[in-house]
């Protein structure tokens, strides 16, 4: 980046500043609601209770990770929900009482995952069909099978080895207390995702969502990295799927609703749906603050039915307090046309000046720095 | 309806993608009546046609809004929850009393006029993404529908539950008023400014404001229209169900299927292109589709594998020669899209 080491005072002055700004207003927002939930049960703050607060958020945030690659590259996965419940359902079924076939049947949901993501991605890039509909037809043809082969009830429970992985932990831990593997897992993955996300082929998913053109011009098999996004994806969904084994066990509704949970994370991180923008810890972050959410309303004695209500306010005036900001940021330049949604970067050349996009800044809010 | 007149370019007959809707439609149909026919059964009568029209009507006028909010380049995730909120609205209005119809009819179609001109604000003023303003919305009505319903509630009197249950011949009146909505909403695109400043601000935001376009017009103009169409679908189901119900939208799954129906029926998810008889057509398709399955008895779990696998294949089919035909806008001399 630069040569010149900015100053101790700037640095912070340069994180307040990322705080208010879209990018950060996730972080503020989670801050502000892990205090509120400190404030209203001081317990909270205890080692091993904020464990199981982390240990909750665990699938949902695995799954905002993976719905992040898929937004990043400018597409929609409405299938993760089902892929989870078919992979819930997986598990109780193969398992059963035999801890011997564990590691079998993982791998086998594994190879599911993968496959579920190659066959979303080819659709999408291939046969051109928008991935908003690839994926809805898949949530349908995955939930309905997944029904029809359980015949719409809870059956089947996996081992209680299996199970460990998304309810035990590691007990007795200094400081610490209690580490759930499930925030093992969960950290790893992000490590991984952050990782990723630097790497060349990270970057070209994002260079994918922002202009495709432009990214095949530059060398990007379009196809190919948009797959591996929905693959990425899928196998998010499969560990989750593992995870919520353990700890929501074996029944059709697990993983209900989940894709949109995941997009919301996302979106509340401030990536853009339309692809092209965004930092997958934000998203991360994303899904700890709609998680933090829950569990301060939970605490302040709301009735139940009216969270979704609040949670919907939220959403709203979270997206439309980065979107205003954003917009006054880039008043003077070029007007822009909105990232709409499931809009497909244009596939088309750009025959006359008048079609082609307008270019964006060109600056990418995908790099942490 | 533009016919496959447009002159063969490319080596390839462009045919307009409403044809290929329509062209997809006899498929089914004549696939599906071959397939109702191997369990003796007649796919053509009175009956059955009755079925799949009264099938077309809910799904359809959510449809109708559906399209011109994808055409203008947004989507409405909150349908089913304001057809839930209309239905309720319309029955505990009229609580039974036929003097109160009008009243009913009136507070469920004024309610969801304000949520859709509330969604077109969010989205043009505030510059949410129409899936994630109406997402929103959607869980702020589901979150007010629950806390204030536990079940259905009020009542719908005799005379507006003949509305649903009555038709001309095989054809039901509902289906009829969704027909005679369909060829409004079609005038309204074809005749009026706003309607072509639809189409204008789908294809290209930018280039529509370059152009002079009042771009929040047509949006929030689209959003207001969807949530009423979804209202006049509300209403349909309170009148064939005869109680208003807190669960009616979400339980069909409206939002997601009304989108797959625009789509199938050649509208550009991405906006700008598309026309309601080609949504007409693909709500159509699921008729015929829901028909022949309930004909053939096929299990309820695995009717949605069928209806994801068709939605993803029917797309499939004709997606490449909607983007040949988006190609053309700038070349083509008419503006009329």
């Amino acid at each position: 980046m630069s040569s010149i080491a900015p100053t101790a005072g700037r640095r912070i002055g340069d994180v307040a500043l990322t705080l208010i700004s879209p990018r950060g207003a996730v972080f503020l927002l989670l801050a502000l609601l892990l205090v509120a939930i400190a404030v209203l049960n001081p317990n909270f703050t205890e080692p091993g209770q904020f464990m199981r607060f982390i240990q909750r958020v665990a699938p949902i945030a695995i799954v905002a990770i993976g719905q992040y690659f898929v937004i990043v590259s400018g597409e929609f996965d409405l299938s993760m929900g089902s892929l989870i419940t078919a992979q819930v359902v997986i598990a109780g079924n193969l398992i059963g009482q035999d801890d011997s076939r564990s590691v079998p049947v993982l791998l086998l949901m594994l190879g599911f995952g993968v496959l579920v993501g190659i066959a979303n991605g080819l659709l999408t890039t291939l046969l051109k069909v928008p991935s908003f509909i690839v994926t809805l037809g898949m949530m349908l043809a995955l939930r309905g099978g997944v029904l029809f082969w359980t015949g719409g009830a809870a059956t089947g429970n996996p081992a209680d080895g299996f199970r460990q992985i998304g309810r035990g932990g590691i007990q007795d831990v200094p400081v610490l207390d209690y580490i759930p593997y499930s925030v093992i897992i969960l950290a790893v993955l992000i490590a991984a995702a952050v990782w990723f996300a630097k790497r060349p082929f990270g970057r070209s998913i994002i260079a994918v969502g922002d202009n495709a053109v432009t990214a095949r011009y530059a060398g990007v098999r379009v196809w190919w990295v948009k797959t591996a996004a929905f693959i990425i994806s899928s196998l998010s969904a499969t560990v989750a799927g593992v995870l919520l084994v353990g700890y929501a066990g074996v029944h059709p509704s697990v993983g209900l609703g989940y894709e949109f949970t995941a997009i919301t994370a996302v979106v509340l991180g401030g990536v853009v749906l339309g692809g092209g923008r965004g930092w997958v810890v934000a998203a991360v972050a994303g899904a700890f603050a709609l998680e933090a959410l829950f569990t301060l309303l939970n605490f302040a004695d709301v009735p139940s039915t009216m969270r979704t209500s609040i949670q919907g306010a939220i959403i709203i005036a979270a997206v439309a307090y980065s979107a205003v900001t954003f917009g006054r940021r880039r008043r003077e330049r070029a007007p822009q046309t909105s990232p709409g949604t499931g809009k497909e970067p244009d596939r088309i050349e750009p025959v006359s000046p008048a079609s082609a996009r307008p270019t964006p800044d060109g600056t990418h809010t995908s790099n942490g720095g | 309806m533009t016919a496959t007149a447009a002159p063969a370019r490319r080596r390839r007959i462009r045919l307009d993608s409403t044809v290929i809707v329509y062209l997809a439609l006899i498929g089914v149909i004549i696939v599906g009546a071959i397939l109702v026919a191997t369990v003796g059964r007649n796919f053509f009568s009175l009956g059955n046609i009755r079925d799949i029209l009264t099938g077309m009507s809910v799904l359809g006028f959510v449809a109708i809004g559906q399209t011109l909010v994808i055409l203008v380049g947004s989507l409405d995730l909150s349908v089913p929850y304001v057809i839930s909120l209309s239905s309720l609205m319309a029955a505990t209005t009229m609580a039974g009393q036929p003097g109160n119809i009008a009243a009913g009819v009136l507070v469920a179609l004024l309610v969801a006029l304000v949520i859709g001109t509330i969604n077109g604000l969010i989205v043009t003023g505030l510059k949410v993404n129409g899936f994630i303003a109406t997402l929103g919305t959607g869980l702020i009505i589901s979150g007010y529908l629950s806390t204030t319903y536990q079940g259905s509630t009020g009542s719908v009197p005799a005379q507006f539950q003949f509305i649903g249950a009555t038709g001309i011949g095989p054809v039901p009146i509902s289906t009829i008023i969704m027909l005679a909505l369909a060829t409004v909403v079609f005038l309204f695109l074809r005749k009026t400014r706003t309607g072509h400043h639809i189409y204008a601000v789908g294809g290209s935001l930018g280039v529509a404001r370059l152009s002079g376009l009042r771009t929040a017009t047509p949006i929030i103009v689209a959003h207001a229209i969807c949530s009423v169409t979804a209202a006049l679908a509300g209403l349909l189901l309170a009148s064939r169900l005869g109680v208003g119900t807190p669960t009616v939208g979400s339980q069909g799954g409206y939002d997601l299927l009304s989108i797959a129906a625009v789509v199938l029926g050649g509208t550009l998810l991405a906006g700008g292109r598309g026309s309601i008889w080609g949504t007409i057509g693909g709500v159509a398709i699921f008729a015929v589709l829901d028909s022949v399955m309930s004909v053939l008895q096929v299990n309820p779990f695995l009717k949605d594998v069928v209806r994801g696998i068709v939605i993803v294949a029917a797309v499939a089919i004709y997606t490449g020669r909607v983007v040949l035909e988006r190609r053309a806008r700038f070349s083509t001399k008419e503006v009329r899209r």
